[in-house]
């Protein structure tokens, strides 16, 4: 049997987050549960993965709250085979450091795999950091920002990962983690008995005991990374366009803006 | 959710969700363009497969999920609020499953069942020819027995899902001179030696849905595909009818539905003379009529639907007038909700005049609407022996 695992986080349902000003934490109250959006490809990508293969189990993890069973219950009836969640109140105010070290002790615990899936960020914590940081502490290479997977197979793959000027194609081979991209697939709607095999499975909550996690490397006490302040960056500026077409003059006036940003 | 006044199990309930998600999702941003171009919705048959909704109908032996009219009704009804003719992707396959599922024998129902239920095969149901419309008895296509198969000959014209399916359930004379007698059902395979696609029609309404004439060229149809005995076809017709018929009225229920919700809102939201629309009392009422006929439509096709499931002995009657007055209400909502959003529900940018051009079909198929009104009254002079042995 082969085996693809994914990782799934739950998050606010909304693009806009308040952040508490004097505790800078986020403020959940009131706003209602998804998955993370960039997780729902990483659960189809798996699930496709498993049609495509045969003889293959999936399974979903989260770590968090007991409520994030909910959706973990989600990704079952979109195809998934079973589900682990990681509960504690140890786990509580890990940092990306400490959740990568948790969910890559519950990947040990599981034992075998073959693929391990994520999302590209989470839309609440938004860091991009935790993919990289399980595939770190396991060892194994990561692939962020996959947005299209040509081949795969148990120990291969040959995927796209996208950046600023383009794409580039890399091949693995042994096991790996992907991060994955909106354009990767198109999720798909859960089936009915999806559905009804999501109110049936049994979930098991896995402590910091259950995963042998070390004591020291979880939880807030566990976390290097101190929240000093929390802000909304600045949108970034684009660069300016002067077309040569429309304006004779641009050779002089692109010299004369380099030189003022004392470029030249 | 329209259904909602109704005691829904959970698994109901669920199957609603899903149809309403896939219909809102994946339906709604392609429904205008397949009505311009006729395009089969093929995308959207693989996501009802892969949702489990062709499992519906089916038996659980048969890789199904065991249950029947009313759960696919639900289903047809809330893809129709969206799309009429994207729905009978879905409701056409029903109908042409309808002759295995009461007449197949338990070989036919374990080669026939298990690829319709999962969705990689659809069935369509062909009975209609030239010169056999409301006269279904008068079929010319003829079926002749030659060793282990039968020979088919003919054409049938207008057949739902005609050039998209898998199976076909075909209706054959085995000899003319026997009538209504010869007439006999067979499941045709795509495959067949013999059978092929003929013309696509251009139609009115239901556009994404696709309609085709069929040709059978000396067809070899293995006499293992026979369904019920010879000459019992035209039975077997007339018994899926009777299940089939609560499907389009539900059909024609969803098209109200979607217009009057469509009427609704616009009237609320236009405003001439300085007042919404809805404050005129001339708008108001025609709204109001449309709530309360689409709701006395709804009780009476979940009636039907329930009634055909229990094999209840009257629900042929039942499904025959679930089938006129869904779809005469349907007509009516529908040119209604044009009239409330008067020249933008004439504008193609609206989805209105759509639905009034699907709603139409309704009236015809599975029977027009004055065949319902024959069948309800033969049934009555029945219940007037009833009433007086009382
Ligand atoms: C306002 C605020 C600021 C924060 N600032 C920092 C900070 O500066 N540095 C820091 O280290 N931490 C910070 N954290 C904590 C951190 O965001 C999370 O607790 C956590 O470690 C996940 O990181 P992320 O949300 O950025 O996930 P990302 O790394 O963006 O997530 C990428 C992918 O990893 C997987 N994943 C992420 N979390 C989980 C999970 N719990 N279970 C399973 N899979 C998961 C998912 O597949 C997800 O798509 C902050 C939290 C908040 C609320
Ligand atoms: C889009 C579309 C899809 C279809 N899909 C299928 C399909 O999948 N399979 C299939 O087999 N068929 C299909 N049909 C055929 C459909 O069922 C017939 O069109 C219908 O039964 C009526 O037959 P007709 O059109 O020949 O009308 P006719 O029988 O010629 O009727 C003409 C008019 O006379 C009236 N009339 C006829 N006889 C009587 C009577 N005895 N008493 C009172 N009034 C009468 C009718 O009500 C009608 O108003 C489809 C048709 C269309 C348009």
């Amino acid at each position: 049997m082969k085996k693809v695992i994914v990782f799934i986080k739950q998050v606010p349902d909304t693009s806009e987050l308040k952040i508490d000003p004097v505790t800078n934490t986020m403020i959940r109250e009131g706003v209602p549960s998804i998955i993370n959006p960039f997780d729902m490809y990483a659960i189809e990508e798996a699930v496709r993965i498993k049609e495509k293969w045969g003889d293959t189990e999936v399974t979903v993890i989260t770590m968090g709250p007991p409520q994030a069973d909910a959706a973990l219950r989600e990704a079952i009836s979109m195809g998934c085979d079973n589900a682990v969640l990681l509960s504690d109140r140890k786990f509580a105010a890990s940092d990306t450091w400490a959740t990568s070290y948790v969910l890559s002790k519950a990947v040990g615990k599981i034992g075998e795999y073959d693929v391990l899936l994520a999302g590209k960020q989470a839309t609440d914590g938004d860091t991009a950091q935790v993919g990289p940081g399980i595939a770190t502490w396991l060892g194994i290479p990561c692939i962020t920002y996959v947005n299209n997977i040509e081949e795969i197979k148990p120990g291969y793959v040959k995927l796209h990962r996208m950046h600023d000027e383009g794409y580039d194609v890399i091949e693995i081979e042994g096991k790996f983690l992907l991060t994955v991209l909106k354009e990767l697939n198109e999720p798909r709607i859960a089936s009915f008995r999806g559905k009804m095999n999501a109110k049936k499975a049994e979930i098991p909550v896995w402590t910091a005991e259950d995963i042998g996690a070390d004591p020291a490397k979880i939880g807030f006490m566990g976390s290097p990374t101190r929240v000093v302040k929390a802000f909304s960056p600045p949108v970034k500026q684009g660069g300016i366009k002067i077309s040569a077409e429309e304006d004779p003059s641009v050779p002089e006036k692109l010299k004369s803006y380099l030189r003022e940003k004392l470029i030249i | 959710m329209m259904s909602s006044k109704y005691d829904l199990t959970d698994e109901q309930k669920e199957l609603v969700a899903i149809a309403r998600e896939i219909a809102e999702k994946k339906i709604k941003p392609i429904r205008a363009e397949l009505d311009e171009t006729q395009e089969f919705p093929y995308d959207i048959v693989k996501i009802f497969g892969q949702s489990d909704l062709y499992r519906v109908f089916v038996p659980s032996e048969y890789e199904g999920l065991g249950m029947g009219v009313y759960e696919s009704s639900l289903i047809t009804e809330e893809l129709s609020r969206v799309c009429g003719g994207i729905a009978l992707a879905y409701a056409g396959s029903l109908l042409g499953t309808f002759p295995i599922l009461l007449f197949g024998n338990e070989e036919q129902k374990k080669r026939f069942l298990p690829p319709i239920a999962s969705g990689e095969k659809l069935a369509a149901f062909c009975l209609t020819e030239p010169e056999a419309g409301s006269d279904a008895s008068n079929v010319r296509t003829t079926a002749k027995k030659e060793g282990d198969y039968y020979i088919l000959n003919g054409t049938k014209q207008w057949i739902t899902n005609g050039g998209v399916a898998g199976l076909y359930s075909v209706f054959a004379n085995i000899d003319i001179s026997r009538g209504i007698r010869g007439i006999t059902a067979f499941v045709v395979d795509r495959d067949t030696p013999g059978f092929s696609i003929g013309k696509k029609e251009n139609k009115l309404g239901i556009r994404a849905s696709n309609t085709t004439e069929l040709i059978f060229n000396n067809c070899k149809v293995p006499a293992a595909n026979m369904l019920a005995k010879e000459g019992q076809g035209f039975k077997v017709a007339m018994k899926t009818f009777d299940m089939s018929r609560p499907g389009v009225a539900a059909q024609a229920l969803g098209i109200a539905q979607g217009a009057y919700e469509e009427a609704l809102k616009y009237a609320h939201e236009r405003k001439q003379f300085g007042q919404t629309i809805y404050s005129f009392q001339a708008v108001r009422f025609m709204i109001a009529d449309m709530a309360m006929k689409i709701e006395a439509a709804r009780a009476l096709v979940y009636q039907s639907a329930k009634l055909a499931d229990a094999k209840d002995p009257d629900s042929g009657p039942y499904s025959a007038m679930a089938k006129a007055f869904a779809s005469d209400v349907a007509m009516e909502v529908t040119v209604n909700a044009v009239q409330v959003l008067a020249g933008y529900g004439y504008m193609k940018e609206y989805p209105v005049e759509k639905m009034m051009r699907d709603a139409k079909i309704t009236q015809i198929y599975e029977g027009t609407n004055q065949i319902q009104r024959e069948v309800i009254a033969t049934h009555l002079t029945k219940e007037l022996s009833r009433l007086e042995k009382k």
